[in-house]
């Protein structure tokens, strides 16, 4: 956490091992539902951080606690230092790109035109400009394209240019995704499940891009469901479950974690009734315990939880692994 | 259970031959549908009836009169397809589409018109009695070429029969929708080769022939006189416009006018501009006045709708509020404030004016989103209705004379040149409105150039990304707020311009002429269907949708009690066949007609 970095306007490679995106706390509620509880993640340039948990566990809140579709109910969130404006626009303009997970293309209109609507943030000319027509007007706009069609290039898109976004091929439209996030030039950009509904093959080829896109210094945040996918391509995986971070570390680590692979099976509480019952038994005494010390209820149900958790046999990671792969 | 059947069912449907319902072999059909187009023409030059008591004098044998000539023009394309089909040299280029679908369409055109014309003649003079040879001629040349086209060959597309255990009303349904498609598979085009290279002189010598040919189209329906000539012209000019279209020479001018854009759009300003010299007197200039009037604000209209998907329902109020501006500083006596500007400053004044009520109402209105957007604006459009109503000194201030309005504004002065005179040009007479014809028009260039340029640039893109997806277009960095208080007050400030311009045309601004919806455009509702039936998004459908739905209600005054009836049918239908508007453009053409193009969107659910 340096003070002394650029300034976020600038969104320009950083030095390797600086924080890029520091969550402190971020809990997220909804009315009485708590979506994201206090989770605390760190990224830093040149990392590619992967982020799981089952469905339902907070991710895609989580990130849009960080891209300013939601303001966090608690903590802050950090970009290079600074913390991030309340608006999904300013935190584009401060360095932070991301994707959808249900593609969200500019449908009608063109492939370079989507690309040219994220340079938006890059670039300057307003109406008068733009009605007036002077030498810089034309400049800004050729530059642009020239950006535009080089991130096509990178992406593979750059045949395609004048097609109408709606009707490429699915694999192609999250690639063309991914151009128009990187077109506001991100020193962050996170992806909200890169590979849902690829095969294999396309899997292959957005991995390549994925680390094609950190080579270029640019700090990636990534939520998938493909396990494979995720450990071939993180440098560090964090686990959300229930809204909590369960468990971070190396693909290893992660893999390895009685824990995490007890919350994607979800093994005490489904087709093991001998577990079930153990549950139940120790969320009863729990909850006595809690009447008697005049504890909170959610203090009292936390260890029942944990300990079923616990009481889950202890499947191999890599049989998690291929459970969820596609 | 039920698909089973009907796929049984479905098995021999191909068997059917691909030209059930002709009653003539192809080669004859197409020599059928040509002889028709040549009797047709021919039968135009005969005489129709005994006396010249209907209009147009149809009575002139060697000479065709009103409805006549709609008829030749018809039967002249009819014939001209036809040949074309041949592979006849020369006439090749009028059908890089394939000739069928033109024959067909011509041919109703002509069939159309030609029985229309001589049930007019009937109804208008108490039978068929009053009919001369020449109409029964006509009437059998248009059969002939209508049944020829209709036994042309066409790929007849697959169709179910209706499933027998459905109720009779859905088995009608899916019968009509079965003989649906099978018309349109009449009319199914072939993909046009890509056209040859023509230098470029002679590429805008074609556009300005055809910027001509609209010219004169266009003068010939505004100066129709009489109801029957301008149902015919609609008539025909319908038909004939769908049939060249399907011939495929749209496209081809399209190509070129996109390939010379600059030298198009100064093209049809000339175009436009050569108009009054086209009439003796004012008498149509003041329908091409208001014309414009209502199609700039239109276009207006269509940045805020087309571009940025805004639903404004109340739009004609910016177009009061620049006419109210620009009346109180035109030294009107009737205006309180008493003073005179020259009329560059009382039109900046009543642009400025729009634009600060286009960012007063926009700015709280533009936090919403869809329909509430539309029931908000609606409302500020009555309040500005009401409002301007009530600031008569008793109600509130005086301001605006309540439902007097602010009357007698003097006529304009600008460089010596009064606009409320008579001028000779050239030998040419140009009248009162045909000055303002040409102030409207410049205020309609600017129009055109602002669209034109705000569409193609940053802003314009912003725009579009807003329209598709606000909060994918706010993830991209775009301030969603801004971006649309920018184009609702750029809209207004347009809608400012026309509107002083207007008040000095109509002589009186009333609070009536800005309601929301009204027997006269331009109002609000007018407006919005000016848009949605010409195009939304492109320049010149709102232009094309205003001429339209102004010079309909104005030239058919008998049915003016049934006119909001008959427009609101006209618009259900437009929107059930052809939801993109009249002039699409490629995107929403796009959009509408290659669903089968989309992608499968798999929508995976996660957390």
């Amino acid at each position: 956490m340096t003070t002394d970095t650029t300034t976020a306007e600038a969104a320009a490679v950083s030095a390797p091992g600086e924080t890029v995106l520091d969550a402190r706390g971020v809990t997220m509620r909804f009315g009485g539902l708590t979506a994201v509880r206090s989770v605390d993640l760190t990224v830093n340039s040149g990392e590619i951080v992967g982020l799981i948990g089952p469905n339902g566990a907070g991710k895609t809140t989580f990130f849009n606690c960080l891209t300013g579709l939601y303001i966090p109910t608690e903590g802050e969130v950090r970009y290079k230092g600074n913390v991030l404006p309340a608006k999904s626009f300013k935190i584009t303009a401060t360095g932070i790109a991301r994707t959808f997970q249900n593609i969200r293309l500019f449908s009608n209109m063109t492939v370079l035109e989507n690309v040219l609507v994220g340079r938006h943030t890059r670039t300057k000319e307003g109406l008068w400009s733009a009605l007036l027509r002077g030498p810089g007007f034309h400049r800004a706009e050729a530059e642009s394209k020239a950006r535009a069609m080089e991130l096509l290039e990178f992406v593979g898109l750059d045949h395609k240019a004048e097609h109408l976004s709606r009707n490429l091929p699915y694999g192609e439209q999250r690639k063309l995704e991914i151009a128009r996030a990187l077109a506001s030039e991100p020193g962050l950009l996170l992806l909200d499940e890169p590979t849902a509904g690829m095969n294999p093959q396309e899997t292959r080829a957005a991995e390549e891009l994925i680390f094609a896109i950190r080579d270029k210094g640019i700090a990636v945040l990534v939520i998938e469901h493909d396990m494979r996918f995720i450990f071939n391509l993180c440098d560090r995986v964090a686990c959300l479950v229930q809204g909590e971070k369960l468990v971070e570390g190396t693909a290893a680590e992660v893999q390895g974690d009685d824990r995490v692979v007890a919350a994607y099976l979800g093994e005490p509480f489904e087709g093991d009734p001998g577990a079930a019952e153990v549950a139940e038994v120790e969320a009863a005494e729990a909850a006595a315990a809690a009447e008697t010390t005049e504890a909170t209820t959610p203090e009292a149900t936390a260890p029942a939880a944990e300990a079923t958790t616990e009481d889950a046999p202890a499947a191999p990671g890599e049989s998690t692994s291929k459970e969820n792969d596609r | 259970m039920t698909t089973t059947q009907t796929t049984t069912v479905t098995a021999p449907a191909p068997a059917t031959p691909a030209t059930r319902g002709s009653l003539l072999p192809p080669h004859i059909a197409r020599a059928t549908a040509t002889a028709g187009g040549a009797l047709t023409v021919v039968s135009a030059f005969l005489a129709w009836t005994w006396t010249s008591a209907f209009p147009g004098d149809l009575t002139v044998y060697g000479y065709p009169g009103g409805l006549q000539w709609l008829v030749l023009v018809s039967g002249a394309l009819l014939t001209l397809f036809g040949l074309s089909s041949y592979g006849i040299k020369g006439l090749n280029w009028l059908t890089p589409q394939g000739a069928d679908p033109a024959i067909r369409l011509a041919a109703y055109a002509a069939f159309a018109t030609a029985w229309f014309t001589i049930g007019a003649i009937s109804t208008k003079l108490g039978g068929a009695v009053n009919l001369e040879p020449g109409a029964y001629v006509a009437l059998a040349a248009t059969l002939i070429g209508w049944l020829g086209a209709r036994s042309l060959p066409y790929e007849r597309p697959e169709t179910s029969p209706a499933d027998p255990d459905d109720s009779a009303f859905d088995q009608f349904k899916h019968n009509l929708s079965n003989r649906w498609s099978v018309y349109k598979g009449t009319l199914a085009t072939t993909p046009a080769p890509p056209a040859k290279t023509l230098p470029s002189y002679i590429e805008i010598l074609i556009v300005a022939v055809v910027l001509a040919l609209g010219l004169a189209v266009f003068t010939y329906g505004i100066t129709t006189e009489y109801d029957q000539l301008f149902i015919g012209f609609l008539i025909t000019a319908g038909f004939g416009f769908a049939a060249i279209q399907k011939a495929g020479l749209i496209q081809r001018v399209s190509t070129l006018t996109a390939r010379h854009r600059n030298v198009t759009l100064v093209g049809a300003f000339v175009a436009a501009a050569a108009f009054p010299f086209t009439q003796s007197d004012d008498q149509y200039a003041t329908i091409g006045v208001n014309i414009l009037i209502f199609a700039t604000v239109a276009l207006g209209l269509n940045i805020v709708v087309g571009l940025a998907g805004l639903l404004d329902l109340g739009y004609v109020a910016f177009l009061g509020v620049g006419a109210y501006a620009a009346a109180l500083v035109s030294g009107s006596p009737t205006s309180p404030l008493g003073i005179q500007l020259p009329f560059w400053q009382a039109i900046l004044v009543g642009a400025t004016a729009s634009m600060v009520f286009g960012v007063l109402i926009g700015a709280p209105t533009l936090r919403l989103r869809g329909d509430y957007l539309a029931i908000v604006t609606l409302g500020f459009g009555e309040i500005f209705r009401i409002a301007v109503l009530n600031l008569d000194g008793t109600s509130g201030p005086d301001v605006t004379n309540g439902s007097n309005g602010i009357s007698s504004i003097p006529n304009l002065t600008m460089f010596g040149f009064d606009f409320g005179a008579t001028h000779t040009i050239a030998g040419f007479t140009i009248g009162r409105f045909a000055n303002y014809f040409f102030l409207m028009l410049l205020v309609t260039l600017v129009v055109v150039v602002v669209f034109r340029r705000s569409a193609e640039s940053r802003i314009g893109r912003a725009w579009v990304a807003i329209r598709e997806d606000e909060t994918a277009a706010e993830a991209m960095g775009i301030n969603g707020f801004r971006t649309k208080l920018i184009a609702f007050a750029l809209g207004a400030t347009l809608a400012g311009l026309a509107g002083a311009v207007q008040a000095h045309v109509t002589y009186t601004v009333t609070p009536e002429q800005y309601q929301f919806a009204h027997a006269v455009p331009p109002n609000s509702a007018f407006l919005l269907a000016a848009v949605v039936l010409g195009g939304m998004g492109t320049i010149s459908g709102p232009l094309v949708g205003g001429a339209l739905l102004f010079l309909i209600p104005a030239k058919l005054q008998f049915m003016s009690d049934y006119q909001l009836f008959a427009f609101g049918l006209a618009l259900v239908l437009l929107m059930r066949f052809r939801p993109e508007g009249l002039i699409a453009n490629r995107r929403r053409q796009l959009e509408f007609h290659e669903k089968d193009e989309a992608p499968a969107t798999l929508t995976k659910a996660g957390a």
